[in-house]
């Protein structure tokens, strides 16, 4: 019994394939993800993890395989619905709404949670108040976890790098994910910085039960908080495994340190 | 500023705008009564380019739509002039939103090349000689000045319809203000700034984005044909050389100088594109629209933001010295 349901993977990526023209991206990547897990995904830069990303954001249409989350696949799935499934994600370059504030921003985070439309808005229903209310509540809660408090009011592009990267993960966190993909979260952050964010990611873990899915350069911080490590390298699948098995594995130390010829 | 001191200001505008028309000659209402309706397209497409940042050189087709629904339903089927103002909204928001599912596949300067289209042609579609005995051809349709309402004159309040057609607009306009600072404050209104700031992050949080620029599209045009029957009504005579795509440039002319993506910004915008113009005449008979171009650069120069923004920074500053 308790072996059947650690088997039922949370997502299931199943011979992904995916081609740019001639230029092969993934290639019959397969891996799952248990619930409860933080998974890291690493490689060098061109290995095809934020390739990966954009399949399971719908971002890029896959040309083979499959990705299954929950009992779903998300192949038919348009992008707009992914979040509404439980699937929430940062990006690898930032993509805050810059001319709002950081209130706003996470409170975009639940936009798939609620559910009042363009009418029931211009009259301003009474479940709209409801709505809007729960809403700030939700984000303003999710502000105070993240340390954001002192700038929920400021315009988020006038914010150093490190705070905009806590306000994507604020914002991921406000549509109540089941799995959260983070895209290269310690990019661009300071040692201290990256300190607390390997504390926080499995906070997220384990105080709101969310599954992790994690693409890092940052080889300590993925070594130290991932239960699983997928290692990928011109977009196939070379390693997995706990975290010293694959900083063991030969085709790893290859593919960081390059071959000798 | 307190909020007591803008609950003050408000209050204080509400009386100005309610005395406006006993204090000013009929000629002046009538012009204030066009700010009013300017103001209301401004808005409109204020939510398409300013919020949802799509480009629109063309809202003034949108704009002949509404004046043309009206100017129809009064002069061939005798309706009331009051009922024709939500159904010109009614047609143009079906107008818009179906103009807007194929804009979806457009961005930026090729949506505003398919908009100028639009605008362009507006004007020969309604010289069509098969539409001929709708639209009354390139005579244009005349409609009959509404007279102020029976029920005022027996509660002893005298007005003349001038003074009327200005509450009557002013009526409508708080209405749409109203309804659309509700649509821009909550979930819709995020939505929109969203997909313009960072549309695929917005669609990563669920919104859906081909609906919300092709309902923005829908709503924006909406609210421009309000105003367009608002202004046929005001002004008592549509005719197809009324709505060029000069309208259409000056719409735009009107929500950037008024202020992007800011609802008191299409008021401001209002009053520079009914007045400015008429300044500029007083200065040059010879070369008003030179003279409005100054203008222009002058505002554009000295406030980058829009009147709006620079309103907002001067209140900024008001406050924070107050607070010392």
């Amino acid at each position: 019994m308790a072996e059947s349901t650690a088997a039922r993977a949370l997502l299931r990526v199943h011979n992904v394939g995916v081609r740019f023209g001639g230029i092969v991206a993934l290639d019959d990547v397969s891996f799952d993800v248990a619930p409860n897990c933080i998974v890291g995904l690493i490689g060098p830069n061109g290995a095809g993890k934020t390739t990966l990303f954009n399949c399971l954001s719908r971002l890029y249409q896959c040309d083979c395989g499959d990705i299954v989350f929950g009992e779903r696949s998300l192949l038919r799935v348009p992008r707009h619905r992914i979040a509404a499934l439980g699937i929430g994600r940062t990006f690898q370059n930032l993509a805050l709404f810059g001319t709002m504030t950081v209130l706003d921003n996470v409170m975009i985070g639940h936009h798939s949670r609620m559910r009042s439309g363009f009418l029931s808005n211009a009259l301003r229903l009474p479940s709209v108040g409801r709505d809007e209310s729960a809403a700030t509540g939700k984000a303003e809660a999710l502000i105070e976890f993240l340390g954001l408090k002192a700038v929920a009011g400021r315009r988020v592009s006038d914010l150093p790098i490190g705070t905009q990267k806590r306000v994507e993960l604020a914002r991921a966190l406000a549509s109540d994910p089941t799995l959260l993909l983070l895209d290269e979260p310690a990019s661009g952050l300071n040692h201290e910085e990256v300190g607390i964010l390997g504390a926080v990611i499995r906070e997220i873990r384990d105080r709101l039960g969310v599954t992790i899915l994690l693409v890092e350069h940052h080889m300590n911080l993925v070594m130290s908080i991932s239960d699983l490590v997928v290692a990928l390298d011109f977009g196939r699948k070379i390693a997995q495994g706990t975290p010293d098995e694959v900083r063991a594995h030969p085709e790893v130390v290859q593919a960081y340190l390059g071959s000798a010829c | 500023m307190t909020r007591r001191a803008s609950i003050g200001v408000a209050v204080l505008l509400v009386i100005a705008c309610l005395l406006l028309p006993f204090v000013v000659s009929n000629y002046r209402t009538f012009q204030f009564t066009l700010v009013l309706v300017y103001a209301i397209a401004l808005l409109g497409l204020n939510i398409l380019t300013g919020y949802n940042g799509q480009i629109s050189l063309g809202h003034g087709a949108f704009y002949a739509i509404g004046a043309y629904t009206a100017a129809v339903l009064m002069d061939r089927l005798g309706a009331p002039y009051w009922a024709t103002v939500p159904a010109a909204g009614a047609v143009c928001l079906v107008a818009g939103f179906l103009f807007g599912l194929p804009a979806l596949r457009l961005e930026g300067l090729y949506l505003a090349l398919a908009t100028f289209a639009l605008g362009v042609s507006m004007p020969q579609l309604l010289k069509y000689h098969h539409l001929e005995k709708w639209t009354g051809g390139v005579q244009g349709i005349v409609i009959a000045k509404p007279e102020p309402p029976a029920f005022l004159h027996e509660a002893g309040l005298r007005m003349n319809s001038d003074q009327w057609l200005y509450f009557f607009a002013l009526t409508v306009a708080a209405v749409m203000f109203v309804l659309g600072w509700n649509l821009l404050r909550g979930r819709v209104g995020r939505a929109l700034i969203a997909i313009r700031d960072q549309h695929i992050a917005a669609e990563a949080m669920g919104i859906n984005s081909a609906l919300y620029k092709s309902l923005a599209f829908g709503v924006s045009a909406m609210y421009t044909g309000v105003a367009g029957a608002l202004g046929a009504i005001a002004v008592q005579y549509v005719a197809p050389d009324s709505f060029t795509i000069f309208l259409s440039l000056v719409f735009l002319v009107g929500i950037v100088v008024g202020g992007l993506a800011s609802i008191s910004g299409a008021l401001y915008g209002a009053l520079f594109i009914q007045f400015v113009p008429n300044v500029a005449d007083e200065i040059s008979k010879a070369a008003p629209w030179a003279i409005f171009g100054l203008f222009l650069i002058g505002f554009v120069y000295l406030m980058p933001t829009g009147v709006a923004g620079a309103v907002r920074m001067l209140l900024v500053r008001f406050t924070r010295k107050g607070a010392k």
